[in-house]
């Protein structure tokens, strides 16, 4: 089935998040919808999926004009969809969820059996090992991910969309989700692959659209260079390079012994980690998202329950100890949501830069609340750290982004640190933000802070680290120098451990 | 655990662009924040809606309770059924005896509520208000209460469990202790009080510990509380001495609230301790640290809890404070209202109203203290309705219910007076 | 803390660890059981009555009540050590285990309370089976409201709304069906307002539930002090339903007259439980509700119109409590009074909690409940020593003991409560 959508547009308030976008997809072709992160690439295909209605512009389906008020519309039409959060229930077997919205019945009962065999039929024509009757909550993120893909093929999907799916997987699961995609491909499937990883877009792409800001800003050969695609995606040539100076780094400040973490459910996500950073030195923390990383930076500032191991800071141990503890032995924390575990967002700026120290000096007192001194220490911090906003009593929920995130570091910022952990640091930001908070970190580690960064962004880390940490399934794979090649990491975020990976620790 | 508890994406009320399917990440980082609701914890996100209505939906909710009110009120008027009988004959029979039914009721509302005109001087006119006053004590103490949870981003439904208890323990000390005055009446207060926030606090170590949803332990204490209460009050504990009933002695004089205003009035010293209250919440939620914590947990406790906040700790004070205030409504019931000694009903329906107090103020100290003297008045004014007007008292209980259902929700109000949706306006800031 | 994408299955911890909690709970109550049946032992003969009209007449059960004490609390006290020997050779108790050990200390306690009386055990259990019809009525209902993602907490509104209408509907039509399909209709109209307001204007769930209880309780008072009291005769003095006794069925001993000699209401209460039962488990109906209750957005993306299944499930839910309201009047009182269900929609919340969410188990929650309620009384008739305040507590201590977690894990549906917003 051939795909095309014509001039679509679509505002959310004064903000056009797609802009007369033209895409045309053959059957047989995996088309990838290049861009990145707010780029207008979910919104498209949520028009497409009938999720959103566009405000102008057309959707044709072998060149048929379709109207899409839901996406059952969608899915009648032959449009399947991979969502990027799975939408399975959880507490449904793979047969329930396959089978959800177009059951048959039998004598008005659910026809389970059939949804059985179903399932069985298309797992086999791929080769999954799918048990029908497997509760979806119970199985691998992966795994999961083929349930979504034979969900959309139980209703004859023609044309398939996968949005953003290598997010969660690893380098090998993601290699088999493109032998999946050609397969696909094979049997005359017309494929929109969404993606901001050029690497998979120059691997699986028969066409590539790119982009940028709502709009298509054009189309490239899966041949182009790496340097062309990202140059059309961000819109200028990418140099994430901040002016540092290698650090030879002080004595240890963090030091971390075999550290392990269970979950809620008594999995182990963080196993027998352990490293340490010296004064004065960024160690970065590469990976795939997912593979401990959260649960690593949340057991530094006491925020897991199940923790076992040693965590040191200059000869202190800070196992065990409170979060609030943890911060007053002077730990700042910058968590990989901001929105949701950094900032209070109907709270003033203000009052997000006293979140953590709501007790005692310097703001409070007799405890009430010293608004004098808040006020003073707030307008000077706002105007240090260049956050852009009406004045001091402005909501955080109304600041952009980037001006959130710098509210964020100035409050963790201004505290004496003894050890700084950012998660995500620049996640969602646009790239003069992105330069700041990177200059921030930098000049953070030449105070003699030591500094550790959680990134899954192999840019970033680049930019930033005097030496890197893998981590992949709960496990630190190595510990490499800064100036590692792609190539090294990228095998170490699959779990190996190349011999000629030179090892830093 | 629970269907109750949990967080979700919420947008509520006037947020018109909403996050549930739209991905906040397909809108440019520097476009977010302005139009687009953060996910949020659902109650959180009530919450705020609760507190930034407009006064306008106020006013109008009031305004559309009072409609159906009168609509409640003219339909069983004997007269008014009787006329309906020829209304195309002569209509105005009908219409005119609509107006007489409507317009005396409400009168009488507010002859009784405020006003009595009635009465030889303004001065004495004023006892009206007096008599509202004195229903409107308990309410606003517990729905400071209510609303200092809601703040806190804890529901407590446990008020009617939290008055009977404060008002079982503040009348025990009342009705065995026969000491100095003030001091007396004092620690039947503390006593009161500490009734209140042992059962609320019993609600907070609960969800604190085992995650408990308080919505459900809350309701289930309410009746819990309530049959021992009247399980003590058959048992010499509470039971007054030689009585059948399950009624305790009255109080000591001296434990009484005192009159502050002329006995006619009947304003009295608890009223007095409610503006403290009033003061004193007013202070904690906005000036002080421990207020401070409380509004962070209730906004976002995932980001409290990051930022070294023991969300815990907080829930568990939220509660006892909580409790506190609306122990006091019980203790204001033994104390100030029926002082010939109490019976398991004491609560009189404070606990649930007391809620719908907090809603109507926005969850805010002042605009509680006002919401409940608004409930005092329909109080005061709905006796004297019933007396005067033959309209039953229950008619104020459904009014008053009719404004808290369109106060928590603006865009209805909004629609029914054909005003412009705020969420239309979504410009990025 | 954050969006946790995929949490990596290293490895599990070490092997399950064994739950003693059962054999705690056991012992617990094997010691209570020793305090007040032997250490508080009473004295005389309880005499467990089985007769009733029209069938084989059944000997009385005498029990010597120290004696029994004793005996039940030995073999309390056996099962205690035989639940720990289960739990090591076979990791679990099982259930029916649970339920004989149940029974044994309900038989104790029933004769110590009503040592040197008579029990009527028939009575017994047709009156639980009465005031547990409400109960299961208005726990199915909140089983469906709450399975599609509607926390309904306004079952108590919905049952005096369905009493009030078909006390009045079927008093003026003389018809008890009329009555039944008003009670139906009125139940219907509370769950359009909850449905409404906390679907299309996403007012919070709890708040509309406990307003809307209020609200409901001020307007049946006041329609009833207005209307039904000056005119009490015509229009609050409604037939009442005769037990229609099912042939040959209504024979069998106990059973029969318990179960099989019951008004249309009782027998439309466990077609209704069936139905919902194999409804929500084996239909299209019941998987979709589900999956609204469960994940909405999935449920959306495959083409269910989430607010619609919610509307007009929250809508069946108010029909469904709404008979139940109708039984207060219709099937036992033949009128309204004043807060005629005096709780009784807690209570059936409760029991939606306690019956964690699924038909089968809320219904046997309101069952238990209700006879909690009919010991309660019995025994405030018999003279016994126990308070009736303390039994009626029962429901509502029990279910602050489940969603405690201090017996076993209490999930509801995961998108209860939570509103569902499109973009």
């Amino acid at each position: 089935m051939r795909l095309e959508l014509h001039g679509i547009t679509k505002a959310f308030g004064a903000l056009v998040a797609n802009d007369h976008i033209d895409l045309t997809v053959e059957p047989g072709e995996i088309h990838c919808l290049l861009g990145e992160n707010g780029a207008g690439k979910s919104t498209l295909m949520n028009i497409l999926y009938g999720l959103l209605r566009a405000d102008s512009g057309e959707i044709r389906l072998d060149g048929t004009v379709q109207h899409f008020s839901g996406p059952g519309d969608a899915m009648r039409a032959g449009i399947g969809m991979v969502h990027q959060h799975f939408m399975l229930v959880p507490v449904f077997t793979v047969a329930e969820n396959v089978m959800l919205g177009h059951e048959q019945t039998r004598g008005g009962f659910l026809d389970l059996p059939a949804a059985r065999a179903r399932v069985s039929e298309i797992s086999a024509r791929f080769g999954f090992d799918l048990d029908p009757d497997a509760v979806v909550e119970d199985l691998p993120v992966g795994v999961q991910q083929r349930v979504e893909i034979v969900k959309a093929l139980s209703r004859d999907a023609k044309v398939l969309v996968f949005d953003e799916p290598t997010a969660v997987l690893t380098p090998q699961e993601t290699d088999e989700l493109m032998a999946i995609m050609r397969q696909l491909k094979g049997a005359g499937t017309a494929i929109v692959f969404i993606t901001h990883k050029l690497r998979e877009v120059r691997e699986v792409a028969d066409r590539i659209t790119v982009v940028r800001l709502g709009k298509v800003v054009g189309e490239a050969e899966p041949t182009a260079s790496n340097a062309e695609l990202a140059s059309l995606m961000v819109g200028r040539s990418v140099e994430l390079t901040v002016q540092r100076t290698p650090s030879a780094g002080g004595a240890t400040g963090l030091d971390v012994a075999a550290l392990t973490v269970l979950d809620a459910n008594g999995q182990v996500v963080v196993d027998d980690v352990s490293f340490a950073v010296r004064r004065g030195e960024i160690l970065a923390i590469a990976g795939v998202q997912g593979n401990g990383q959260t649960e690593l930076t949340e057991a530094l500032l006491g925020l897991q329950e199940d923790v076992r191991g040693t965590v040191t800071l200059d000869g202190r141990a800070l196992t065990g100890l409170s979060v609030r503890r943890v911060l007053e032995a002077g730990v700042g924390f910058v968590p990989e949501d901001r929105q949701e575990d950094a900032l209070v967002a109907e709270f003033s700026i203000a009052e997000n830069l006293m979140l953590d120290r709501s007790d005692g000096a310097p703001f409070v007192k007799g405890g009430a609340v010293r608004r004098r001194d808040l006020e003073t220490f707030a307008t000077a911090t706002v105007r240090e750290f260049d956050v852009r906003a009406q004045g001091i009593d402005t909501h955080v929920g109304r600041l952009s982004g980037g001006n959130q995130q710098k509210v964020v570091l100035a409050r963790e910022l201004s505290r004496s640190l003894r050890l700084f952990v950012a998660a995500q640091p620049t996640r969602g930001l646009d790239v003069g933000s992105i330069e700041f908070v990177h200059e921030r970190i930098v000049a953070t580690r030449d105070e003699g802070v030591p500094v550790i960064v959680i990134s899954t962004e192999l840019d970033e880390v680049a930019a930033l680290a005097d030496r890197i940490a893998v981590m992949y399934r709960g496990r630190i794979v190595g510990i490499v120098p800064g100036d590692t090649s792609r190539d090294v990491l990228g095998l170490m975020m699959a779990g190996e451990l190349p011999d000629d990976a030179r090892t830093a620790a | 655990m629970s269907g109750i508890g949990g967080a979700g994406a919420v947008p509520v009320g006037d947020t018109g662009l909403a996050g549930g399917g739209v991905d906040p990440d397909q809108i440019p980082p520097e476009e977010r924040g302005a139009d687009v609701e953060q996910p949020a914890g659902r109650v959180r996100a009530t919450l705020i809606a609760i507190r930034d209505g407009s006064a306008l939906t106020t006013v109008l909710a009031v305004v559309i309770a009072l409609v159906v009110g009168a609509v409640l009120i003219a339909a069983t008027n004997p007269t008014v059924q009787s006329t309906a009988g020829y209304f195309f004959a002569r209509p105005t029979d009908m219409l005119s005896a609509i107006g007489a039914s409507v317009g005396g009721a409400y009168l009488a509302l507010l002859q009784g509520g405020v006003y009595d005109w009635t009465q030889a001087s303004p001065l004495d006119a004023l006892q009206s208000f007096g008599h509202a006053i004195g229903f409107a004590t308990p309410l606003i103490a517990a729905g400071l209460g209510i609303a200092v949870g809601f703040r806190s981003g804890v529901f407590n439904i446990g008020g009617q469990g939290q008055v009977l208890m404060g008002a079982a323990f503040a009348g025990y000390v009342g009705f065995t202790w026969n000491g100095p005055p003030i001091i007396t009446m004092l620690l039947a207060v503390l006593f009161g009080l500490l009734g209140g926030g042992l059962v609320a606090g019993l609600v907070g170590v609960l969800k604190a510990r085992t995650g408990a949803n308080e919505v459900i332990v809350t309701i289930m204490l309410n009746y819990v509380i309530f049959y021992l209460l009247d399980f003590a009050l058959s048992t010499p504990l509470l039971q007054a001495p030689g009585s059948g009933n399950p009624i305790s002695p009255p109080e000591h004089p001296n434990a009484v609230f005192f009159s502050v205003l002329p006995a006619a009035y009947h304003v009295n010293v608890g009223f007095l301790l409610v503006i403290v209250g009033t003061i004193a919440c007013s202070w904690l939620l906005s000036r002080s640290s421990i207020g401070f914590k409380m509004r962070a947990v209730g906004e976002n406790p995932r980001a409290a809890r990051v930022a070294g906040i023991e969300v815990n700790r907080v829930f568990t004070a939220a509660m006892v404070i909580s409790g506190v205030l609306v122990g006091f409504a019980g203790v204001y019931q033994v104390l100030g209202t029926t002082t010939s000694g109490f019976t398991s009903g004491v609560d009189a329906g404070i606990g649930f109203n007391a809620i719908t107090v907090a809603l109507l103020g926005r969850s805010r100290p002042w605009g509680v203290f006002w919401a409940g003297i608004l409930f005092g008045v329909f109080q005061a004014g709905g006796y004297t309705m019933q007396a005067a007007q033959n309209v039953d008292i229950n008619a104020v209980q459904v009014v008053q219910s009719v404004i808290v259902l369109f106060i928590a929700a603006p865009p209805l109000v909004r629609a029914i007076f054909r005003l412009p949706q705020p969420g239309a306006r979504k410009v990025a800031a | 803390m954050s969006t946790r994408v995929a949490a990596p299955v290293v490895g599990s911890a070490a092997s399950r660890e064994l739950s003693y909690k059962t054999p705690v709970a056991l012992g617990i109550f094997a010691v209570l059981a020793l305090l007040l049946l032997v250490v508080f032992a009473r004295d005389g003969v309880s005499t467990f009555s089985f007769t009733q009209a029209g069938t084989v007449a059944l000997p009385n059960v005498s029990l010597p009540v120290r004696a029994t004490g004793i005996a039940v609390t030995i073999v309390a006290a056996l099962m205690t050590i035989g639940a720990v020997a289960l739990i090591r050779l076979r990791g679990a108790v099982p259930r029916w285990y649970v339920a004989v050990f149940t029974l044994l200390l309900v038989v104790g306690f029933l004769a110590w309370a009503t040592a040197g009386q008579r029990l009527p055990i028939v009575g017994l259990l047709t009156g639980s089976l009465a005031l547990a019809a409400p109960l299961i009525f208005g726990a199915l209902g909140g089983v469906v409201s709450e399975r599609v993602g509607i926390v309904n907490i306004a079952i108590e509104g919905q049952l005096l709304a369905g009493a009030f209408v078909s006390a009045i509907i079927a008093s003026v039509t003389k018809n008890l069906f009329f009555g039944l399909l008003g009670a139906v209709v009125a139940g219907t109209l509370v769950s359009f307002v909850l449905a409404a307001l906390s679907i299309k204007y996403v007012v919070n769930q709890v708040i509309v539930g406990v307003v809307l209880n209020v609200l409901m309780l001020g307007l049946t008072t006041f329609l009833y002090e207005t209307v039904l009291v000056p005119a009490s005769s015509t229009l609050n003095a409604p037939p009442t339903f005769a037990n229609l006794a099912i042939p040959g069925l209504s024979l069998i001993p106990i059973i029969g007259a318990v179960v099989f000699d019951q008004s249309v209401v009782t027998y439309l209460m466990i077609v209704a439980v069936i139905v919902v039962w194999i409804g929500l488990t084996r239909t299209r109906w019941g998987l979709r509700l589900r999956a609204v209750g469960e994940h909405p957005q999935a449920a959306d993306t495959v083409g269910i119109n989430v607010s619609r299944t919610r509307f007009w499930n929250v809508a069946l839910a108010g029909a469904i409590v709404g008979l139940g309201g109708a039984y207060f009047t219709l099937g036992s009182v033949g009128s309204f009074s004043q807060n005629i269900t005096s709780g009784a929609g807690y209570i059936a919340l409760a029991a939606v909690i306690f019956g964690r969410w699924d038909p089968l188990r809320a219904s046997a929650a309101g069952l238990l409940f209700g006879f909690a309620s009919q010991v309660a009384n019995i025994l405030g008739i018999v003279g016994s020593p126990v308070p009736s305040d303390i039994l009626l507590t029962l429901p509502y201590v029990v279910t602050i003991i489940a969603v405690a977690g201090l017996v076993g894990r209490v999930r509801g549906p995961a998108a209860a409560g939570r509103p569902y917003v499109k973009g």
